[in-house]
């Protein structure tokens, strides 16, 4: 948490990443936050930002490398001390386990590269799996239940862009009483007890197959690349770098900043209206306490991932690579029957590993 | 660049207002919950219980955390109904928090009130003591539920469940049936609930104590966090981890959920699977008899309701009609019963939902 209650901290740091250094003049334009006050002597005209973009590239491409070796590290520990780590059946367990945070972290990733943070995820979550799962919406089968989750999370995403676009309440702020009042929402609606999916082919959706991996891997796969194609090859995908670089500057370039940043939370809405879909499947039941802190999961593995938390730099491939590191962690961990305590204490030192190692690697690399 | 132009401006926002109006009309009708049978509390069975007669009358004041999970849901509900049966009580119940600060004025604020019976479920039993001394102090009779406090001036009569005897006759399922089946050298495994909790510590000890003396070991063991998700990402991942398991003794049936999920998900059904606390779906399932799960050892919700029957009759100064004492005792541990296919129907009214 308290990493995110800070977010200058994480700005000061960003000297010390390699952004600044690959990159040319144009960066300089980059740090100031969405949260500042407008800058427009230092901004650079809107043509500049996608050749910034275009250098930047290779340099996230770095960032994943590092985490691609830290993943590939962990496969060789998991497979030395477990003979049932590198079977097809672990890696597709390994898989579906990632699919619901990593949908999650789709929207995350755009929202923090938009200069945002979304808090409420967990509970956007949670409204949406207690709201599709009630007795009567649940009378309404597979098509309802589908519509209820996914609505219900643009509904909310909605709502969060609206108040930070619009109403101009911090992003941290918003996003921290939807997480309160959304998860209150779900325990009323639910009145606390676990909704069991009486509806079987809606719980089909973590069952089934296709070539023996679950249709929830393809979920999450084809989620993964729409989102990568939105953010690098679409205007929609630039503007976002754009406003989470510096707003006042994509402003002066003539982007609708705050229409883009209702848009993004709106993203992460549906992302996890989705999300709720997969986990309900998942768990066949819906609950107020699912999703308990996936904001701190999907916000850690986006910035392990490279993504600045001060946003208009990252990459979602990074963000998928960071969900994909936790997952297999917690798996290497049960797979050798590890306490919780040992657990919770080579988690922290995993993660800090993850991110020094990306940044000697980045360091490195450009110069 | 074109999207800011004012007209087409205009038509998205009406677009994009309509589609969350008519999705809000669509969605305000999928609220409800009700299909009759679910809002019943699960206690009106046990009013016929003796020394009903009415009396002097009596309030009484309640406190337990925050309501965020199934079974704590059923204690506070089950109070609530059970003081609703009786003609001579009022009960005063304070908002659940998981803040031991603000239960700790919720509980001084019933004290204020001059409450004559205090119930109080703690949410951590060392903290809340000092407050529940200061009832008996000021006079106040207090009935401490389940968690227990430090001291035992803090408190009149505890009544709470066996967490220790949980896993001992979880274990026992376990070891019985496996004797039947002449396994000899089972593969356990078992998914604890949230590991710091001294509750799962006592379970966790029971469990281990017990398959122990028939020789039996735990193979590989877990916590999950009372959810379902949590218990089916444990779950799944442990099933990876053992390729073959022989029992599974889950402690929380609403984590079971989760859990059971993972295990249709693997397509595994070698096991057999115990659960705990004993839910109305898990008691289903065991009715059903159609999956791995084939027991859940009880840690009963309606220990509540007996909680304000017990402030009752120490309120109105009377012991319990059975018993040839003229007081109520001051500790009551309440057993935990195998709930099996045999015998599920007997308990299937006072599980929790």
């Amino acid at each position: 948490m308290s990493d995110q209650t800070t977010p200058r901290p994480a700005q000061e740091d960003a000297p010390g990443l390699p952004a600044q250094a690959g990159s040319g003049a144009g960066v300089a334009t980059r740090p100031s936050l969405v949260k500042e006050g407008p800058d427009p002597g230092a901004a650079g005209p809107g043509g500049g930002l996608g050749r910034q973009l275009l250098r930047l590239f290779p340099l996230h491409q770095m960032h994943s490398l590092g985490l691609l070796v830290v993943l590939i590290l962990l496969g060789v520990v998991g497979t030395a001390t477990s003979g049932n780590f590198l079977t097809s059946n672990n890696i597709v367990n390994i898989l579906t386990s990632a699919a619901v945070i990593g949908v999650i972290t789709v929207g995350q990733t755009f929202v923090i590269i938009g200069g945002g943070i979304d808090l409420s995820v967990g509970a956007i979550v949670a409204v949406a799996s207690v709201w599709c799962t009630t007795v009567a919406t649940q009378s309404h089968g597979l098509a309802g239940m589908l519509f209820t989750a996914v609505v219900v999370g643009a509904a909310v995403g909605l709502l969060n862009g609206i108040l930070i676009a619009y109403g101009k309440i911090v992003a941290f702020i918003t996003t921290l009483a939807m997480m309160a009042s959304a998860r209150g929402v779900a325990e009323r609606i639910s009145d606390r007890q676990s909704q069991v999916v009486t509806v079987d082919s809606f719980n089909r959706i973590a069952t089934d197959k296709f070539l023996g991996i679950p249709l929830l891997v393809y979920l999450m796969a084809a989620i993964v690349v729409l989102g990568w194609l939105l953010l690098n090859r679409t205007t929609f995908g630039r503007h976002t770098f754009a406003v989470g670089g510096n707003p006042e500057a994509a402003r002066l370039a003539g982007i609708a900043v705050r229409r883009h940043t209702m848009l993004l939370y709106l993203l992460s809405g549906v992302c996890c209206g989705v999300a709720a879909v997969m986990l309900t499947a998942r768990t066949t039941s819906g609950a107020s306490n699912l999703g308990n802190l996936y904001e701190l999961d999907s916000i850690a593995a986006v910035i392990i991932g490279g993504t600045l938390l001060a946003g208009g730099r990252g990459s979602l491939f990074g963000s998928i690579l960071g969900v994909l590191v936790f997952t297999t962690i917690t798996n290497i961990f049960v797979l050798n029957n590890l306490t919780t305590d040992i657990q919770e204490i080579a988690k922290g030192l995993i993660i800090l590993a993850a991110v020094l190692l990306q940044r000697t690697r980045g360091a490195r690399s450009p110069a | 660049m074109k999207e800011t132009g004012p007209t087409s401006m205009g038509r998205r926002n009406m677009l994009l207002g309509a589609g969350a109006l008519g999705g809000g009309l669509l969605l305000s009708a999928c609220t409800s919950n009700s299909n009759g049978d679910a809002d019943k509390a699960n206690v009106k069975a046990t009013t016929a219980a003796s020394g009903s007669t009415p009396g002097k009358h009596v309030t009484i004041g309640f406190s337990a955390p925050a309501a965020d999970h199934g079974w704590i849901a059923a204690i506070t509900k089950n109070a609530k109904a059970q003081a609703g049966q009786f003609t001579d009580v009022s009960f005063q119940a304070a908002e659940g928090t998981n803040d031991v600060n603000a239960q700790i004025s919720a509980v001084q604020t019933l004290i204020d009130k001059k409450v004559d019976v205090l119930v109080i479920l703690p949410f951590d039993g060392k903290a809340l003591t000092s407050i529940g001394a200061q009832a008996m102090d000021a006079g106040i009779p207090v009935v401490n539920l389940d968690r227990v406090f430090d001291n035992s001036l803090a408190y009149r009569t505890w009544i709470g469940g066996d967490n220790y005897g949980m896993g001992v006759n979880a274990a026992q399922f376990i070891i019985k049936t496996l004797k039947a089946k002449g396994v000899s050298k089972p593969v356990i495994g078992e998914i604890a609930g949230i590991d710091n909790l001294d509750l799962t510590k006592q379970r966790s000890l029971g469990f281990k104590e017990a398959l122990a003396k028939a020789g039996f070991s735990v193979s590989i063991r877990q916590a999950a966090q009372f959810t379902a998700d949590s218990g089916q990402q444990v779950m799944s991942n442990v099933l990876q981890a053992r390729s073959k398991l022989d029992a599974v003794w889950n402690h929380d049936d609403d984590q079971g959920i989760g859990v059971e999920a993972a295990i249709k998900q693997a397509g595994r059904s070698e096991f057999f699977m115990v659960g705990g606390a004993g839910s109305k779906h898990a008691m289903q399932e065991i009715k059903a008899d159609s999956g791995v799960l084939k027991a859940t050892v009880v840690y009963p919700s309606s220990m509540s309701a007996s909680a304000v029957t017990l402030a009752r009759l120490i309120g109105q100064s009377k012991g319990m009609g059975d018993l040839v004492e003229q007081e109520v005792p001051t500790s009551i541990t309440l057993f935990s019963a195998t709930v099996t296919k045999d015998n599920v129907d007997q308990y299937l009214p006072t599980s929790f939902t």
